[in-house]
């Protein structure tokens, strides 16, 4: 794939543009549903840098599993939890939103310094592999990234597992000992004190 | 495709400031499912990082690559084990809020 220079340009800004003000969507809009939905699209725009980036295969593994999986499960989840509450007011919320925002460009000054100051060794571009990255990375992950490939596979099927037994309800319907029946909102609200803070 | 026509720096400097982004959101947001978003913010600013590093640097190799795809699958691991979290404590708590869960502060 061999686009011009300045189309090549153009994108790059626009999809950068598209990234940086989505996520500052994502954490500053009030309501969570709009977050979400711009979230989706702050992740199809970095599957198209990585499609500028010559990596088709990871392009579309990122548009796959983020907007396909990770997005759609976060949905899931606002739609599971959304209730209207009245937040509390925190006392000096004033001072901590200074604080964290003198933190966070603290770190943005930090690191664009080490970006544009730090010399970066290049490859020369005549020894890119450009279309053959998917050939590539298959070569990797059955050779020498064997046992991290399998590794990872066991590492979804233990999220799997974890994350159906912590969000699975009856999870002790019956008493171990008795084999009776235990209402599952007993056990609940039996340790409500406990988890509730005392006012 | 030549790459000389964006510098390194210019991927190096967006994934930064998305990586100040979800720092940001991290540290201020009081709705737990925010929180868990902008996990996913700082990485994928991470995953931009290594791709440009892989195609920049590596682009024979292209071992940032192959990272990326395991940075994607752990990422998708802990989204699904993190919301599965956040539903059991609405469960019990019947809040979202950030400020309410501090059962283990000292």
């Amino acid at each position: 794939m061999s686009i011009a220079v300045t189309t090549q340009i153009i994108c790059f800004s626009i999809l950068s543009l598209v990234i940086i003000i989505g996520a500052l969507g994502v954490v500053l809009l009030e309501s969570i549903v709009y977050s979400a939905f711009l979230l989706g699209g702050v992740f199809m725009s970095i599957a198209g840098l990585y499609l500028l980036l010559n990596a088709s295969f990871v392009a579309a593994a990122q548009v796959l599993v983020y907007v396909g999986a990770v997005n759609v499960l976060i949905i899931f989840a606002i739609m599971l939890v959304n209730k209207k509450e009245d937040l509390e007011p925190i006392q000096n919320i004033n001072t901590r939103r200074i604080s964290t925002i003198t933190i966070c460009l603290t770190l943005l000054s930090l690191l664009i310094r080490v970006d544009l100051s730090n010399v970066w060794k290049l490859a020369s571009p005549n020894s890119s592999i450009g279309e053959e990255s998917t050939t590539r990375i298959g070569e990797h992950l059955f050779s020498d990234y064997l046992l991290p490939f399998e590794v990872a596979s066991v590492l979804l099927l233990m999220a799997m597992i974890g994350a159906i037994v912590l969000a699975r309800r009856d999870v002790m319907n019956k008493d171990i000992s008795t084999g009776l029946p235990v209402d599952q909102e007993l056990i609940e609200k039996a340790s409500e004190p406990l988890l509730m803070k005392k006012k | 495709m030549n790459l000389e026509s964006i510098p390194l720096q210019a991927f190096l400097t967006v994934s930064s400031i998305l990586f100040c982004i979800g720092i940001l959101g991290l540290l201020n947001s009081r709705n737990a499912v925010r929180v868990l978003m902008s996990i996913e913010l700082m990485l994928n600013a991470v995953n931009i990082n290594l791709m440009a590093f892989s195609s920049y640097i590596d682009n024979n190799l292209i071992q940032g690559q192959v990272f990326t795809i395991f940075v994607i699958t752990v990422a998708a691991a802990e989204a699904a084990v993190g919301l599965a979290i956040l539903l059991s404590l609405y469960r019990n708590r019947v809040t979202v809020d950030m400020e309410s869960f501090n059962l283990l502060k000292w």
